[in-house]
């Protein structure tokens, strides 16, 4: 699972107020090259959490060189810190590990590319 | 998004872009309100209809997915879902709990006369969109919205025939019929229905 994914997820189990972030345990990764476009860097910064993806890739050990908060117009003209959010977003891959709600503490684990999201209700 | 183990294995097989998710998506689908601008289905919303388990409630589960999808898109996003329903009963249903989540939009069939090309749409917008609701328009349906009418009485006595329709009329009419039904015609040229000349 890329950040870029997990930035987007949250927990949707039922009566959970904030199910943002979802809490990255027990994690291994893999860094892939991904064909870098400043343009979408630039486009995505805006949708994201920003705190919540310094936070998780400090976790990994995958922040360096990401800026502390966006600036205000949400654009960045500085190539490097852009390479350094394409790494963090796109080329850093979570290919292990464990998800947990931050309210319910549900887990949910995944392998490889695919992750498990059922909420198994019963 | 699937439900299936097993179709998702295929897309790891295929190499597919992107990340998966082994979910139900009758329990809602899990992101973060305003994120997606686009929203794209094939296949899938018919199943929410069936109940596979004891405890499934097919109403509660349309509701909770569109309860859930209407917040994770940004307003003015959109929904395509293309749907195989079994009834116009069904289509019913999944629209009316699709409307009742706040979306708009509706319906659009590509081919309605066909029974092989005929493609179901449910088109929906989360919001009002940037450039005003534009609601796509189905193929191969441009001369359905009128019926023909007249109050004349049919008495037999203007019985057509043969041949008063000209053959390169007949022709035309003939392939804009094969259109219609979603047929693959070559485009009218000057050559369509030409005249040959006496020998041939």
């Amino acid at each position: 699972m890329k950040l870029l994914t997990h930035n987007m997820m949250k927990s949707h189990c039922k009566g959970v107020i904030n199910g943002f972030p979802l809490k990255l345990t027990h994690s291994q990764i893999e860094t892939k090259e991904i064909e870098f476009n400043p343009d979408f860097i630039n486009r995505i910064i805006s949708r994201l959490e920003w705190s919540a993806l310094v936070e998780v890739a400090n976790q990994l050990g995958v922040g360096e060189g990401l800026p502390e908060m966006l600036p205000e117009s949400q654009q960045i003209d500085d190539e490097d810190t852009l390479k350094a959010i394409h790494h963090a977003l796109l080329e850093v891959d979570v290919i292990e590990g464990e998800l947990e709600c931050p309210e319910t503490a549900k887990a949910t684990s995944w392998d490889r590319q695919v992750s498990d999201m059922r909420l198994n209700e019963d | 998004m699937d439900i299936s183990q097993s179709m998702l294995e295929i897309a790891v097989e295929r190499e597919t872009d992107g990340d998966l998710l082994l979910a139900d998506i009758g329990e809602g689908v899990p992101f973060r309100a305003g994120t997606f601008d686009g929203v794209i289905s094939i296949s899938v919303l018919q199943w929410l209809c069936n109940a596979d388990k004891a405890n499934h409630n097919p109403f509660k589960r349309l509701k909770r997915f569109f309860t859930l999808l209407y917040s994770s898109m940004r307003s003015g996003g959109r929904a395509v879902f293309q749907v195989y329903p079994e009834s116009p009963k069904q289509m019913e249903l999944i629209t009316e709990q699709a409307t009742r989540c706040g979306f708009t939009g509706g319906v659009v069939v590509d081919y309605p006369n066909s029974t092989k090309a005929k493609k179901v749409f449910l088109c929906l917008f989360a919001g009002t969109p940037v450039n005003n609701l534009v609601m796509p328009q189905g193929l191969g349906s441009e001369n359905e919205n009128t019926v023909q009418y007249s109050n004349e009485r049919f008495t037999g006595k203007k019985r057509k025939r043969r041949g008063e329709v000209s053959r390169k009329e007949w022709i035309q009419n003939k392939k804009q019929k094969m259109r219609s039904l979603g047929k693959d015609v070559t485009a009218d040229s000057k050559y369509t229905g030409r005249k040959r000349k006496p020998k041939f």
